[in-house]
């Protein structure tokens, strides 16, 4: 960690907002939000999902106008109408979500749209772009194709992108949601040197410990209003996480001891998944959960987690290995359900609940009552032809009440709920079941800081009732802390599986990174 | 020998001439579809180009006329498309099919009126407009065996269409506007980020690209069909040029080959001679169509990715929705 340099106080203003509101409708994504940023610091916005830090960075960037208020860039007034006049003012985005074309090559990307210069030839570009990456220590070949690259490189890429622009003002929307903490780290050096050539950085985040190593100083954003802005080194973590959530939070993560001899419930043995275009996305994975026991899984998005999800859950094919569990009501005979119909999957109580990026995609029926989706997986105990829907919204009435879902009734549509509360929905029914074996894939993505730590006190009474838990996280702060064993997933294939309570960070980035350097055509090691 | 020689080469020319047609709708869809739309109307542009082509240069006897008459003809079709599919986002395959069946009709419908208030009962443009598009000579170019019947002595409509499949080409892969189109096709969020003008970059390219369809359309009116008025004369082009599309894996320079190739197979019937193999005629008519699904299957199965479709084809672009 690098100290604070102090002369930034008497640095000129980059960035100077007064009063700016935004409302859509009826909701107001931003209240009277006043803030700074001098040259040559890095500002941490930090607050919860919905607390409006996107709404306002997209004011900034042209992408919506401000209903009221002002922004002074450099001391002048400006209105900035579309992401056009951002660039000009020297104001760059880097989107949480990339904004590249995967078929062009890197120097494609990085000039598209950019005025035609005088001058400019493909080389003298080439050169441009060698220089911006000597200076900041960016490292992409610029020849390649987007589609090649990690995510990590396609990072470089958008960063890279403003820099060519001559932005001079960079703002850095949840830059580090995907990267490993390696990653983290080049990326934080890399902004560093930015700040050190007086660049301003504002960086979007809501991870805490990202926000004390990095950041100059903290606004702290809650429900549309700016709670503070403060020096990082006048203030402490469990501070600044009171300021976010507006109370204490207990933020100390059980760990329920497993029994030492209890069984195992649920074997994968070798287990091969092909993939839609026939490349392996599941190698060779071996694995079992003893009962009571939490099996976190961890790796760069996409390294086979979505199809180990999909194959315990019985939709895809097995190319061959096994799936096995234990059937512990009935002497403990092994069932194998490697090609067993997801029905049988679920009569053996192994349940699932997935939450893909986009939430409903997988799991639930947006358009049905949570009265409906709690039927679909039980309707077909149910004799006769017609379905009886009492005695499932009396369990959708319980579970609203249990969990404390908001909700107006139990008939509502669930995509009309928040993420919180559909993942409540998703995770409550799958619980109703009591399994035996639970899959969990990013219970909390999406989630504040409150539902999260319900949603790990739910997994974590699972535990206590025996059940064998799979847990596929993001967070590996998370997984240190909750689970007992550490599963590392990278291309497919089981890197390792260490001891939470003995593991580190940067152990577990390692071994998320590990193919990636041996895999490399290219074979650049990763700095 | 030299018969047999001038035999394959009077049956390449007639491919050629039938591929014509095909190289301008596809090579317009080419253009749309790298926009990212996707537009099933090629045959409805061709056929508004054709009626209104012939419109041209029946009334005004003028063969410039005629082309600018169907060229404007594709180019409100397609800006039709565009208004609905990129203004209003309405769905692009619907759309594109209602503009097919607009086209269609209204083509048809225009075509007989003309017939109708004819004495003749026929109608047919001026000779000056026909003998503007009959083959032209270059000296003695034309006159070298076989090559020069080949190369040299096509009708400057002919040409006309290979200029644009090779300009196209070039524009798309050597300058900055053909870059920010490719993006714009691709990732239009990512183009809208960069600050390309992502709407006016589809109306422009979906225009120009009706506009080509439609001097397909023309070339079938006043060359193929001899500057007659033919009811139905499109019957299906257009949709072979869809097909094409797909053949030509989004490349205009392929599009020249692949016209080639479907000219082919659509003629291949009349110059087999029966005596050599019997194979019933209905058969070779749908060669063509077959060669469409056996590429559709082909190109299915892997394509490295720059010889995909666009992205962000088929996807209207909402600014707001993320």
């Amino acid at each position: 960690m690098q100290p604070t340099t102090p002369i930034i106080a008497g640095q000129p203003l980059a960035i100077d907002l007064r009063g700016l509101t935004k409302t859509f409708g009826k909701v107001i994504a931003n209240q009277d939000i006043s803030l700074t940023l001098r040259e040559g610091e890095i500002l941490s916005l930090l607050g919860e999902n919905g607390s409006g830090k996107t709404t306002l960075m997209n004011m900034l960037s042209g992408i919506y106008r401000p209903d009221s208020g002002a922004i002074f860039i450099h001391g002048q007034r400006r209105d900035i109408r579309s992401p056009i006049d951002a660039f000009k003012l020297g104001i760059g985005m880097i989107h949480q979500h990339f904004k590249l074309v995967d078929v062009l090559t890197v120097a494609e990307n990085i000039v598209l749209g950019t005025p035609a210069e005088k001058g400019m030839s493909r080389a003298a570009i080439t050169r441009k772009i060698a220089d911006l990456s000597l200076r900041y220590g960016l490292m992409v070949d610029p020849n390649r194709k987007i589609y090649e690259l990690s995510v990590s490189e396609k990072q470089t890429v958008e960063i890279m992108k403003v820099l060519y622009r001559n932005a001079r003002i960079l703002i850095l929307d949840e830059p580090t949601a995907v990267l490993t903490p390696q990653e983290i780290d080049r990326l934080f050096q890399i902004l560093r040197r930015m700040r050190e050539q007086g660049n301003a950085i504002i960086l979007i985040t809501h991870k805490l410990h990202e926000v004390m190593e990095v950041s100059d100083r903290i606004t702290v954003l809650r429900k549309g209003l700016v709670v503070d802005t403060v020096e990082r080194a006048n203030i402490t973590s469990d501070a600044l996480v009171e300021m976010m959530v507006g109370a204490a939070v207990d933020l100390s993560l059980k760990r329920p001891e497993p029994e030492p001899d209890a069984p195992v419930l649920l074997k994968v043995e070798n287990l091969c998944v092909r993939g839609a275009e026939g490349e392996l996305k599941l190698n060779d994975v071996s694995f079992d959960i003893r009962a009571g026991e939490l099996l976190g899984v961890a790796g760069v998005a996409g390294s086979g987690q979505k199809e180990l999800c999909e194959k315990l859950a019985g939709l895809l094919p097995a190319k061959s290995g096994c799936v096995k569990v234990i059937d512990i009501d009935n002497n403990m005979n092994e069932v194998d359900i490697t090609h067993a119909h997801p029905r049988k999957i679920i009569g053996q109580r192994v349940s699932m609940s997935f939450i893909p990026e986009d939430r409903l995609g997988m799991g639930l029926v947006p358009s049905m009552s949570i009265a409906d989706n709690m039927l679909l997986k039980t309707y077909h105990h149910e004799p006769g032809p017609l379905v009886r829907r009492k005695p499932a919204r009396e369990q959708a009435e319980k579970l609203i009440e249990r969990l404390s879902i908001a909700t107006p009734s139990a008939l509502t549509p669930v995509r009309r709920l928040s993420g919180g509360n559909v993942q409540k929905v998703l995770i409550g029914r799958e619980l109703l079941s009591k399994p035996k074996v639970l899959i969990t894939a990013y219970p909390v993505r999406g989630l504040d800081i409150h539902s999260s730590y319900a949603i790990y006190k739910m997994i974590n009474k699972q535990k206590k009732n025996g059940a064998a838990v799979l847990f596929i996280g993001e967070d590996l702060d998370v997984l240190l802390g909750m689970c007992d064993r550490v599963m590392v997933l990278c291309g497919g294939k089981v890197m390792d599986i260490v001891d939470a309570r003995t593991a580190t960070k940067h152990q577990l980035g390692a071994l998320m990174a590990g193919s990636i350097i041996s895999d490399s055509k290219k074979g650049e090691a990763l700095a | 020998m030299h018969e047999s020689i001038q035999y394959i080469v009077n049956f390449l020319y007639a491919a050629m001439l039938t591929g014509v047609p095909l190289m301008y709708g596809t090579l317009g869809e080419v253009i749309t579809q790298k926009a990212g739309n996707l537009n099933l109307g090629v045959e409805g542009m061709m056929y508004l180009g054709a009626v209104f082509g012939f419109w041209g240069g029946y009334a005004t006897g003028s063969p410039v006329m005629a082309l600018l008459c169907a060229f404007a003809a594709g180019m409100g079709g397609a800006l039709l498309y565009a208004l609905l599919t990129v203004s209003f986002k309405a769905n692009q395959n619907v759309t594109g099919l209602t503009l097919t069946i607009f086209g269609t009709g209204l083509a048809n419908y225009i075509g007989t009126s003309l017939i109708m208030a004819s004495p003749t009962e026929s109608a047919t443009v001026a000779a000056n407009v026909i003998n503007a598009f009959r083959p032209v000579r270059f000296g003695f170019l034309t006159d070298i065996p076989y090559l020069g019947k080949l190369i040299f002595s096509h009708s400057w409509f002919v040409y006309l269409g290979v200029a644009l499949c090779v300009a196209a080409g070039f524009y798309l892969n050597h300058t900055r506007q053909g870059l920010n189109l490719r993006a714009v096709g691709e990732n239009a969020a990512a183009a809208d980020a960069v600050g390309i003008p992502v709407t006016l970059y589809k109306y422009v390219h979906i225009g120009v690209g009706g506009g080509i369809c439609g001097l397909g359309g023309a070339y079938v009116a006043l060359v193929t069909c001899g500057g007659t008025w033919t009811y139905n004369c499109i019957s299906g082009l257009g949709w072979i040029a869809v097909a094409l599309v797909i053949f030509a894996a989004w490349s205009p320079y392929r599009v020249l080959y692949g016209s080639l190739a479907f000219g082919t197979l659509s003629i291949l019937r009349l110059y087999i001679p029966g005596t050599v193999i019997s194979i019933p005629p209905s058969i070779f008519s749908m060669l063509p169509f077959l060669a469409t699904i056996l590429v559709l299957v082909i190109t299915s199965i892997r394509l490295t990715r720059e010889k995909m479709q666009p992205r962000g084809c088929g996807v209207n672009y909402f600014r707001e929705e993320r």
